[in-house]
């Protein structure tokens, strides 16, 4: 191995994408502890904007908006992983059916077409059915998408999972039931953290679709933080930019270290 | 030794079918009980289709398995008093050792206590009382076989199923482990059906043997009797190694044909009913010795040296290779290659076979 290195130029490219990709996260995380109100000058090391995003003029808005978000990821990170699970195992254990290919073909559809198409077409659904728009139609669109997010990990783990051991269960006398819930389940588990975090993450995350189908005056707090940044951003933006990067930092650490300690037992 | 002689599993005319191949051709087989049964046979010949009908995690297409008189071939695996020990062990990762073993007594409704006495008890006869606490992961190839062993037979099933559970160990490992395996049979006195493709495994450990090829039971008999007298060709050419060569048949009368091989040497040797033709010929290459005036001639071609035997390349008269066994003895005078010899066929040396 001759490693990365070798590749001449491929040094300062790499420094290069780095920077690009994170010099404008650095910026927000660093002027986030700014003591002054402005967004571009340094005024020192504070936590003030930490206490204004808590106790400021807008805490209240905000701490409804991220109740919201916090509640809808809960609710569709967990629906999402019961659904996803669910085709996983048609999908994987299921056996040969008519209609496999585009039943996979549709459960990850929706990671390819344009959200927001998928924003539209849920405003115009839930119109045409009669649904006013609000918490409860923003709850049904991450449902919905969060599926397939949910499904890839849960899908890969099942995979992996060789059929002999639910026969073996069947065969020391364990019902399909039985051998479901001691056997497959738990060897599934770690899929189906990682699936659950990373549809919570995708959700709690999620402005576009969740901008058209939110109703008028219900908040997430993705689309707060947008609707507050109209009127020119104040630096409690970057102090809540901040804690929701830490989140999902958190988070997606926690479904790569589930994933991996579950991959070292065969 | 057994006298009587009851019936552990009766298969009758079992037909497997998945899609459009067929796997298994109507297969009827009885399995004695308390017997170490083998189904050989090379890979996609339907043994493992078999032993899966019998287990349940298949289902028949037609026919029926009987298990002791009981109609067993529409019951779920789980309600079948069998048990299988897998190829690659299909130890639940999860669980600790002695939590595997007593799965299938849980599964029973046996209590706690009863069955971590009984699993220990097992674990013991394997062995491996000391990583009872151990994870599947945490032990050697061999040492997860031995688990899978005892948790196949904690449940006391009627019958136990191999599926080729040596195949994933190293070779000395293997041969340890045979000695074992029929010790354990003969202990248990649960009649234990093996699957193999390795023919050695199969004539050192069964009692009887079903050899099987493209999903249909081509024989079935003792290690000695699908050595010594295969019934066609196919059975001769798997079993063991041998000279096949085609012959004219003249005659066949009384289980003997009289036949003459390609250089004209006649002579007359045991045979399937067949009516007389071509046909092929089995020699076994252990039952040839180089006996100087034989009538049977041959050119040295090459000495393989094999260690405990000497493997003796020649052509017969008219060209076609034949190959002898000499046992490497120190007395034993090997013949340099192109020397003329003679070869004299032993009684059950040769032996004319069905297509």
């Amino acid at each position: 191995m001759k490693g990365v290195r070798y590749y001449p130029g491929f040094l300062p490219l790499t420094v290069l994408c780095l920077v690009i990709l994170y010099a404008p996260l650095i910026v927000v995380m660093a002027y986030s502890f700014n003591g002054s109100t402005s967004i571009t000058k340094w005024g020192g090391f504070s936590l003030r904007w930490y206490v204004d995003v808590f106790t400021g003029p807008d805490a209240g808005r905000f701490g409804q908006a991220a109740w919201n978000s916090l509640t809808i990821a809960l609710m569709a990170a967990t629906s999402a992983t019961v659904i996803a699970t669910a085709a996983a195992l048609a999908m994987v254990k299921g056996g040969r059916f008519r209609g496999k290919g585009a039943s996979f073909a549709l459960i990850n559809l929706p990671l390819m077409v344009p959200e927001i198409v998928t924003a539209v077409a849920s405003l115009i659904f839930f119109t045409a059915i009669g649904l006013t728009t609000g918490y409860g139609t923003i709850l049904v669109a991450h449902m919905a998408f969060c599926i397939p997010f949910a499904f890839l990990p849960i899908a890969a783990r099942l995979e992996g999972i060789e059929g002999s051991y639910e026969q073996a269960a069947r065969d020391l006398y364990a019902t399909r039931a039985q051998a479901f819930r001691l056997i497959l389940l738990p060897l599934l588990a770690p899929g189906l953290a990682s699936g659950w975090l990373l549809a919570f993450i995708i959700s709690l995350d999620d402005f576009i679709i969740t901008n058209f189908v939110k109703g008028a005056g219900m908040e997430t707090l993705p689309t707060a933080i947008f609707g507050s940044v109209k009127q020119g951003i104040k630096p409690n933006i970057m102090a809540i930019s901040t804690l929701m990067l830490a989140v999902s930092v958190l988070f997606v650490t926690a479904a790569y270290l589930i994933n991996r300690k579950g991959q070292k037992t065969p | 030794m057994k006298s009587k002689m009851t019936t552990a599993i009766d298969i009758r005319d079992v037909v497997k079918t998945f899609g459009e191949v067929t796997a298994l051709h109507g297969v009827s087989l009885g399995i004695a009980d308390n017997a170490f049964f083998t189904l050989l046979g090379p890979s996609g010949c339907g043994k493992t289709t078999l032993l899966r009908l019998i287990a349940g995690f298949e289902d028949v297409t037609s026919g029926e398995i009987r298990l002791f008189g009981e109609s067993i071939a529409r019951l779920e695996p789980n309600r079948r008093p069998v048990n299988t020990v897998f190829q690659h062990y299909a130890l639940f990762p999860h669980m600790s050792v002695i939590d595997n073993v007593a799965f299938g007594l849980k599964m029973q409704g046996m209590d706690l206590p009863a069955r971590t006495a009984r699993a220990g008890q097992m674990l013991e006869m394997v062995h491996l009382s000391d990583y009872a606490d151990r994870l599947p992961a945490q032990l050697s190839g061999g040492q997860q076989q031995r688990v899978a062993l005892a948790r196949a037979l904690a449940p006391a099933p009627k019958v136990l199923l191999l599926d080729e559970p040596l195949s994933a160990l190293d070779l000395k490992l293997r041969q340890a482990m045979r000695v074992e395996l029929k010790q354990l049979q003969e202990d248990t006195g649960i009649t234990f059906i093996f699957v193999t493709h390795d023919q050695e495994e199969a004539l050192t450990m069964s009692d009887r043997i079903a050899v099987m090829s493209a999903g249909q039971v081509q024989q079935v008999g003792s290690a000695q009797e699908i050595y010594e007298a295969p019934v066609n060709l196919f059975v001769a050419d798997f079993i063991g190694e041998t000279n096949l060569l085609q012959v004219e048949v003249h005659e066949v009368r009384e289980g003997r044909a009289t036949v003459t091989l390609p250089g004209g040497h006649r002579f007359a040797c045991p045979s399937a009913p067949v009516a007389p033709g071509r046909h092929a010929l089995s020699i076994r290459p252990e039952r040839v010795t180089i006996t100087p005036g034989a009538d049977l001639s041959a050119t040295v071609d090459r000495v393989v040296y094999l260690g405990s035997d000497l493997q003796v390349l020649v052509r017969l008269a008219d060209g076609s290779p034949f190959t002898i066994r000499l046992q490497n003895a120190a007395r034993t005078e090997v013949p340099g290659p192109g020397t003329r010899i003679g070869l004299h066929l032993e009684e059950g040396a040769a032996r004319l076979l069905a297509d």
